[in-house]
């Protein structure tokens, strides 16, 4: 079926048993942390629905422990914008770990990849799917999401939403109410739970409807939007990502390879080696954490990065590795720098290099 | 009503909200959970889980990264 063809009109889901006279009716809402879904979980809250909401954790998710992890975020309150968002709201959020059946979104998306490698609408089809599970799970009668027609180039247009509801079974239990007056009445419009004439026709890129509906709400405080929550949307992220599988020969990873894409500063000098430099104190400790799976270096006759290095080395490999950890630390005018390099079996010997000068590293080197 | 240890050191989060989340569903109201993490998000996003369901924060430690919450279920979970 092309993403062209008409949505289904009724629901493949049978429909729930009316809830007991006074109940409401109940929403899932995916909440990302981002205005628009907390917008859209207000407007169903306005209108008396029940709402809970969900989170999906993916591995790629740009959350604040990954900010927090080096030196200059510590400063800055460590929140999950998702539960900040439940607790304005007054719902409850559910925080769903999908690690691996996530893999099969990035490893194979139907829809392909956006402008990185990012599977936008694979991944908003398969978070559907996973809230519609949830709602049948739990008897609730709808879902919700934020999304604005026109707003993302892949997900977001006329032709993509109905490909969304479709291909996640939750076909017209699918309400978007910040852009419902634009798309076809769905189910809980029909049956009359939800007033569409109080649901909203914003479209495009434009953040100023949204703004102004958050000002109406009183809400002052949110995560500002910027490039979504996913470093798969990152382009240096999934210049990365797609080294780890072009040297690996094939597409896949495990969660420490993608959390590993998300600290220090990677170089790969030889097809056969990469390096993986902490840039501060805070991602030295991270990196420390796997000093146990990699071969690592680091200087001690001055101060110095963590450096791993991901890939099977010979001795002119190591001295490569050594000449350049040795530049990025406090000996890097130094005419020498006496580092150790340690094994897996936690075997370490020292090295005296001389640091390569920084006009000697050639820029596609880093990753 | 029963003590529980989980044990979620070493875990980024959301990975300590989450283990936290799925243990608490296994337990009974007036439970307590004892959750060990070492992510300094846990500080933040545990207290703030448990506002959210419902349930009560009885004690926070945090020495040299070694935090421990102690949380007591409530009647909704």
């Amino acid at each position: 079926m092309s993403p062209q063809q008409p949505l289904p009109v009724t629901s493949m889901t049978p429909a729930r048993t009316a809830p007991a006279a006074g109940a409401p009716r109940k929403a899932v809402a995916l909440i990302s942390g981002g205005l628009d879904s907390m917008l859209a979980a207000k407007v169903m809250l306005e209108q008396g629905i029940h709402v809970e909401g969900l989170n999906f954790y993916t591995g790629f998710c740009v959350e604040g422990h990954t900010h927090a992890i080096r030196n200059h975020e510590h400063a800055k309150p460590k929140r999950n914008n998702a539960l900040w968002t439940a607790e304005q709201l007054g719902i409850k959020l559910h925080i769903i770990e999908v690690i691996e059946e996530y893999k099969d979104v990035v490893i194979n998306p139907k829809h392909g990849y956006g402008a990185n490698l990012n599977p936008c609408l694979d991944c908003k089809g398969f978070m559907v799917r996973k809230a519609r599970e949830w709602m049948e799970k739990n008897g609730f009668d709808f879902i919700i999401t934020g999304e604005v027609l026109g707003q993302r180039p892949m997900s977001q247009r006329r032709d993509t939403l109905p490909v969304v509801a479709r291909e996640s079974g939750a076909f017209d239990r699918l309400l978007r109410p910040l852009c419902a007056k634009l798309l076809p009445e769905t189910l809980p419009e029909r049956e009359g739970w939800v007033d569409r004439g109080k649901l909203f026709d914003f479209n495009g890129r434009s953040r100023k409807p949204q703004m102004r509906l958050a000002a109406q709400y009183g809400f002052t405080d949110y995560a500002q939007p910027a490039g979504g929550c996913c470093f798969l949307t990152n382009e240096q992220y999934s210049h990365k990502l797609a080294d780890l599988w072009s040297t690996r020969g094939s597409k896949q990873y495990e969660l420490d390879d993608i959390m590993l894409l998300k600290v220090g500063r990677h170089l790969r000098p030889r097809p056969n080696f990469k390096l993986i430099v902490g840039r501060d104190e805070g991602e030295n400790n991270f990196l420390e954490g796997y000093r146990k799976r990699f071969v690592h270096l680091h200087a001690i006759s001055h101060e110095g990065p963590l450096v791993l290095i991901d890939g099977i080395v010979n001795e002119g490999d190591l001295e490569l590795a050594a000449r350049l950890t040795a530049r990025f630390g406090k000996g890097r005018e130094s005419e020498s720098v006496t580092l150790t390099v340690t094994d897996m079996q936690g075997n370490s010997r020292e090295l005296r290099v001389a640091p390569m000068p920084a006009n000697e590293i050639p820029p596609e080197w880093y990753l | 009503m029963s003590h529980f240890v989980l044990d979620a050191r070493y875990l980024l989060c959301p990975m300590p909200v989450i283990r936290t989340q799925n243990r608490i569903a296994e337990l009974a109201p007036g439970d307590t959970l004892e959750v060990h993490a070492t992510d300094p998000g846990a500080l933040h996003d545990i207290p703030t889980w448990c506002r959210v369901h419902g349930h009560e924060v009885v004690s926070v430690t945090d020495v040299d990264r070694k935090i421990s919450i102690t949380l007591r279920v409530g009647k909704t979970t």
